[in-house]
């Protein structure tokens, strides 16, 4: 089985977030960038698969030369090899297109259901959209057997179980593998990686539907207003007159 | 030309979420000058033309039952509609069946797409919209470079407003199309409220020592008509469920109240919970950074501070 895992390097979860002075990008000064934490799941997933049936598992990205550490993580976790096309990743619908070029020689293509950055959500639909794929999107439970798929996802209030074959387009989530199972990469891990195959590839000048204008933070809140405890009579009442929340 | 609308059903029930996308598309329809068309899919429980009261015109309603799973069915009927009215512009709800069938529709259409968004677009030619961006941490504003739009709204962004207005309802049969994606069992929750939709969360962290502690949380929310949530590490943990998590790599939520209890209030924590309207905080710790972000606070050990509050919410509810 080919598996295609599309990764994103994105701030780390402890990142203050800051614009330029422009408020037109992302300050990324003193910023570290991770492996985006729902793509982390999936490619821990990926490489069980890889366990069970055999094959290999491809990391793919968009994104610049200086994103490169993040795939070389993905390697140093156990991903078989990299592809990097060269391009900013800036529009999902550009970003589909190129993963799609790539993603339509896969078995089973998978992604994180988000990335923590532009939280567009929709690099998955989309490749499966363009390729015209079944996709099971915040998937939480994932089997493989022969060329059926069987699968879970969260929908409002429950979880649905789900069937299909292969190809297929999976948008993962915790639950495919739990926190404590997230390989990490060792340090033999770390070595190999260094000559695993990270192909670079040129984009196709696909179309970029939508432009970022602008960035800004939200609003500062006043400050907090503290109630003495034994006085949550107060509190429920500032709730009501005040706040209008209860 | 209309603004075209998802009015999405739940069990044949109209959701939150479809009246705030409803009351965003005639908003947005109004500032372009042209009607609102919405349109559903299955059956419904619900009468359709009731999406009138919201700002819709026209409703159609789509006859094929189409399971949600099957999000290639449902995008595609959608835009058998959006090319029949020549709507340039798509709003969804970003709900879980939002988010399946938005992305697929933009492409489908050759549109451009934004999804979290949260306000009405502050220009039409070309269209810009302020999202959601970093997880909460910031807005963002974008631009659509086509002339074609399909547009996610972000949950509680946008508020509900009545119209009185009417509706004519139509039905419309799309082609049959066959799933590659089959539902085989549907496990609910009974009772549950939806987190991104709920209107006060109520949620915990490992303040509480242990999962046998929730009881008191639990009926909190419940007297609150809350739903209830919990931080990463109690999700990592196995006290609760993952679908309680909230965060930054968890479910993001903009209720009108959040009350976080034992909960320290780290950056990942606050990024998914910073739109809330009124944020609580009842923590033993002073220095817990949510103090610095939230409207109210009790320092104080929850296991007091958290019955009494149930008490005295009781109190208000008899007397209110």
């Amino acid at each position: 089985m080919k598996i295609l895992v599309c990764i994103s390097s994105v701030p780390d979860t402890t990142s203050k977030i800051n614009f330029t002075s422009d408020k037109s990008a992302l300050d990324t000064n003193g910023i570290q960038f991770i492996i985006n934490p729902y793509d982390e799941f999936v490619l821990t997933k990926a490489i069980k698969l890889r366990e069970q049936h055999g094959g290999t598992v491809t990391v793919a990205h968009v994104g610049p030369a200086n994103n490169e550490p993040t795939l070389r993580k993905a390697l140093a976790i156990g991903a078989d090899d990299a592809i990097r096309v060269d391009a900013e990743a800036t529009d999902s619908f550009f970003v589909a297109n190129e993963l799609a070029t790539i993603a339509k020689d896969f078995d089973l293509i998978m992604a994180g259901r988000e990335s923590i950055d532009y939280n567009g959500g929709s690099v998955p639909a989309m490749i499966a959209e363009i390729l015209d794929l079944g996709l099971i999107n915040g998937c939480t439970g994932l089997e493989i057997n022969g060329s059926n798929v069987s699968g879970e996802r969260e929908i409002e209030g429950g979880k649905e179980s789900l069937s299909a074959s292969l190809p297929i387009v999976i948008a993962g989530q915790k639950g495919l593998v739990e926190e404590s199972d997230l390989l990490i990469p060792n340090m033999r891990g770390i070595m190999t990686a260094r000559t695993k195959p990270l192909n670079v590839v040129t984009a196709q000048a696909n179309e970029e539907r939508t432009v970022s204008i602008s960035f800004e933070k939200p609003a500062e809140r006043a400050s907090c207003k503290l109630v003495e405890s034994g006085n949550e009579a107060e509190l429920v009442a500032l709730l009501h007159n005040e706040a209008k929340a209860i | 030309m209309s603004v075209l609308v998802f009015a999405e059903s739940w069990d044949g029930k109209f959701k939150k979420g479809t009246f705030e996308a409803v009351t965003y598309a005639h908003e947005t329809a109004k500032k372009l000058g042209v009607s609102t068309t919405a349109v559903t899919i299955g059956k419904l429980a619900d009468d359709a033309a009731q999406l009138g009261n919201y700002g819709a015109d026209k409703v159609i309603c789509i006859s094929n039952n189409i399971n949600t799973c099957d999000s290639q069915g449902m995008s595609a009927a959608i835009a058998e509609i959006a090319n029949k009215e020549g709507a340039s512009l798509v709003i969804i709800a970003n709900s879980n069946t939002g988010k399946t069938i938005a992305p697929r529709l933009a492409v489908k259409l050759s549109a451009g797409f934004i999804s979290n968004v949260v306000d009405t677009p502050s220009n039409d030619t070309p269209f810009t919209v302020k999202k959601k961006a970093f997880s909460g941490k910031a807005f963002e504003n974008a631009q659509c470079n086509n002339d074609k739009c399909v547009l996610a709204l972000a949950p509680n962004a946008f508020h509900i407003v009545e119209t009185a207005g009417s509706a004519t309802v139509e039905s419309f049969d799309a082609a049959n199309r066959v799933s590659k994606v089959t539902s085989t069992n549907v496990e609910k929750a009974t009772g549950k409220i939806s987190l991104a939709e709920a209107e006060i969360v109520v949620s915990a962290g490992r303040g509480l020592k242990g999962p046998e502690n929730w009881g008191m949380v639990e009926e909190l929310a419940e007297l609150l008509g809350a739903g209830t949530a919990c931080s990463k590490p109690v999700s990592d943990i196995g006290w609760r469920p993952h679908a309680e998590h909230v965060g930054q790599t968890g479910k993001a939520v903009a209720p009108n109240l959040y009350i976080a209890i034992g909960i320290s209030g780290a950056i990942q924590h606050l990024a998914g919970v910073n739109s809330s309207k009124v944020m609580v905080v009842i923590n033993t710790d002073p220095e817990a950074p949510f103090f610095k972000s939230a409207d109210y606070g009790i320092i104080g050990d929850a296991f007091e501070v958290v019955p009494r509050l149930i008490e005295e919410i009781r109190n208000f509810k008899a007397n209110n």
